[in-house]
């Protein structure tokens, strides 16, 4: 036996044996390939719709037959769906906070006389933006309903001032969501949801499972070093993860209409720290798991803060600190960041590093400490 | 530091094991010379498994020392490794690898470089030639038992530790196993093994007995029964069944057991076992002495420990 042999031939031998696994395990392949597009398609679709009729009030501060027709004409765009007036400014905000309503629209008092003017007043659209896919498609509707207003009013009372430019401004106030997410942030952001979620699932329950079925005895007797058994684990997987960065990217691109602007190869090659990381997290729960069951709970809390403090559910900077520094500490934060810089931005390298830096960071950390936790023997 | 004497594979002295604040293994001494088969014996729970998991380095011992392969069992497990063979008590294979593909997988992880011929060869000693293909979780106990013998001696170890080999495996199957063991000893690999059937005990060439985390009793089979002192008594005659209780209260008898037709009576006290069988001198009974069996002898053993009669004899190899 050569010693270039007997470098590989172990880690070898744990690759084929995982891929041959998976091969026979049609549960788990099942699972690494179905269920991202299940929750691509759930996800996706569930967020992207199109909402209509959303719940709106009204702060008028005048009350001529412009802005009835102003009022009517929003309402005709199906987007808005006016609940009530509001008396002041203060009654809106405390609907808008509490969630009452989604858009607050406050029409000031000399908007008929401007209008008739020509001088363009404004108008202010407050919308309630911690769904951001419900306002997008309203607000470009308010601006639509200049054109039903122009139209209307051009027969009625103010056709005196025919021929002049006329129309109004709209304001818009996207609140609790200082990033001004749109609603193309929610699909690539599922490329690092859907990965961190089975990644970190299949390596958690590759190794317990090891221990349940009682193989992990007789490989613990077997001379491989804690590293190998962990690349053996990690090394098959990162294929399966790139299979489904390209579902999820194919889907993205035809499915969803999501505009690629940067460079899949820099995604490609980012993409595979981060799918290491998770891998990587997913083995250092499984030193601990007794069973398969409880791998995947350990694997649940870290999940959860990683789906809600990343900035996948609730945008970053509208976190309170405390939840920034945990978020901070979660691979899914800075991929989500490099990820959308990607795909909607066409960052490059130069603007990405700084979000790589931490995660290699953190893949150091769990690597050495799944190292460390990894025990050799049975106690 | 234990000295570190070539002629035995394993030479350990005070291996100790706790798990929470039971002591499953109580400083237990054990010397295997090499190239012989070592029956390693006991009941369930008396720490067969969890010293040899402590020889092949899978568990920490909290005490004790010693060398195996004429390797430190404390420092040098990985070492320990690459030179033994431990087939598990529970089937340690991949149930959804074929035959061949588990012994692939095997001797590549032992570095080996001709993995294909050794994996061949493996097939055809131990007559899974035809079956290298099927699913290892698809074989029956006997033929799993073959494939897991063949997995943990295809990097040609110097010594093997069985744990329970032939536990659930049909006569017929026990018996080419065991062939095959002494084969294996008789090219010089040193083979320790652990087993519930007595039958298989005679198979040893040397045996220890443990109980409740101790070693009770140890040399070759022969010496074992002997130093056990237990005498045996064979009763042919009519209504044995209602003659057993009656016999099994009277004091120092170790066990009555019925074999078929007749009642086998032993003891380890000669004057009780006389006693006993001179109140049945009605004529009705017909006597004779028998070896006893080592099912008798081991029960005797067990008991022993269980009454804390420190009065047991170990006998000189």
């Amino acid at each position: 036996m050569s010693p270039w042999g007997c470098a590989w031939s172990p880690l070898r031998a744990l690759i084929i044996k995982e891929f041959i696994q998976m091969r026979r395990d049609r549960m788990t392949f099942a699972m690494m390939i179905a269920l991202p597009l299940m929750q691509l398609l759930l996800f996706g679709y569930a967020i992207n719709t199109d909402p209509k009729a959303l719940p709106t009030v009204i702060v008028a501060g005048d009350s001529g037959p412009v802005t009835r027709d102003l009022i009517s004409a929003l309402q005709t765009t199906g987007y808005f769906k006016i609940t009530g007036m509001a008396d002041g400014p203060a009654e809106a905000d405390r609907m808008l906070t509490r969630g009452y309503v989604q858009f607050a629209i406050t029409i000031p008092q000399d908007f008929e006389r401007k209008y008739a003017r020509g001088e363009r007043p404004q108008i202010l659209i407050e919308g309630d933006a911690t769904d951001p896919s419900a306002i997008s498609g309203a607000v470009s509707a308010a601006n639509l309903a200049q054109n039903w207003l122009v139209d209307g009013a051009t027969k009625g009372a103010l056709a005196f001032a025919e021929g002049r430019p006329r129309g109004f401004e709209v304001v818009v106030h996207r609140r609790y969501n200082p990033e001004n997410i749109t609603q193309y942030n929610i699909v690539p952001g599922l490329i690092g949801v859907i990965l961190s979620q089975t990644m970190m699932i299949i390596t958690s329950i590759a190794v317990s499972r090891e221990r349940e079925r009682g193989t992990l005895e007789a490989l613990l007797v077997m001379p491989l070093r804690p590293l190998e058994v962990m690349l053996g684990k990690i090394i098959p997987y990162i294929l399966v993860g790139y299979v489904q960065v390209a579902i999820i990217l194919v889907a993205a691109r035809y499915v969803f209409q999501v505009p690629i602007q940067g460079s899949i190869l820099l995604l490609s090659a980012m993409t595979i720290i981060f799918i290491a990381v998770n891998l990587a997290v997913g083995f250092l729960f499984s030193t601990r798991a007794k069973t398969q069951l409880q791998a995947v709970q350990m694997v649940f809390f870290f999940f959860l803060p990683s789906i809600l403090l990343s900035g996948f559910m609730f945008p970053f900077r509208g976190m309170p600190q405390w939840a920034q520094w945990i978020g901070s500490a979660l691979p899914l934060t800075h991929y989500l960041r490099i990820v959308r810089g990607i795909i909607l931005k066409g960052s490059g390298i130069g603007d990405l590093y700084i979000h790589l830096l931490p995660m290699t960071g953190l893949l150091v950390v769990i690597v050495v400490g799944a190292l460390l936790w990894y025990r050799r023997t049975l106690d | 530091m234990a000295v570190n004497d070539a002629t035995l594979a394993i030479d350990v002295h005070g291996l100790t094991k706790r798990f929470g604040d039971k002591t499953v293994v109580k400083g237990i001494d054990l010397q295997v010379p090499k190239g012989i088969i070592f029956g390693f014996l006991g009941p369930n729970g008396s720490g067969k498994t969890t010293s040899i998991r402590m020889m092949c380095g899978l568990l920490t011992p909290d005490a004790g020392e010693g060398m195996v392969l004429g390797l430190n069992v404390l420092t040098q497990a990985p070492e320990i490794k690459r030179r033994i063979g431990y087939m598990t008590q529970r089937f340690s294979l991949y149930e959804d690898l074929s035959v061949a593909e588990n012994l692939s997988f095997v001797a590549r992880t032992y570095c080996m470089s001709d993995v294909g011929d050794r994996v061949a060869r493996a097939l055809a000693e131990l007559g899974l030639a035809h079956r290298s293909t099927q699913l290892a979780g698809t074989l029956s106990g006997g033929w799993k038992q073959r494939l897991a013998l063949a997995a943990c001696m295809i990097h040609e170890p110097d010594l093997l530790m069985l744990d329970e080999p032939t536990a659930g495996v049909d006569p017929e199957a026990r018996r080419a196993f065991w062939n095959e063991i002494h084969e294996l000893a008789a090219r010089g690999v040193t083979v320790l093994v652990t087993t519930h059937y007595m039958d298989e005990v005679e198979r040893c060439h040397e045996i220890a007995y443990l109980s409740e985390g101790r070693i009770v009793a140890r040399g070759t089979p022969k010496t074992v029964a002997r130093t056990s002192g237990l005498k045996a008594v064979s009763i042919h005659g009519p209504d044995l069944m209602a003659l057993a209780p009656r016999l099994r209260m009277l004091p120092g008898i170790t066990s009555v057991a019925a074999l078929g037709a007749e009642l086998v009576v032993s003891s380890a006290d000669a004057d009780a076992l006389t006693a006993a069988v001179a109140s049945l001198e009605d004529g009705r009974y017909r006597m004779t002495e028998v070896d006893p069996t080592f099912e008798d002898v081991f029960v005797e053993l067990t008991r022993r420990v269980g009454t804390g009669d420190k009065n047991h004899g170990e006998a000189a190899a």
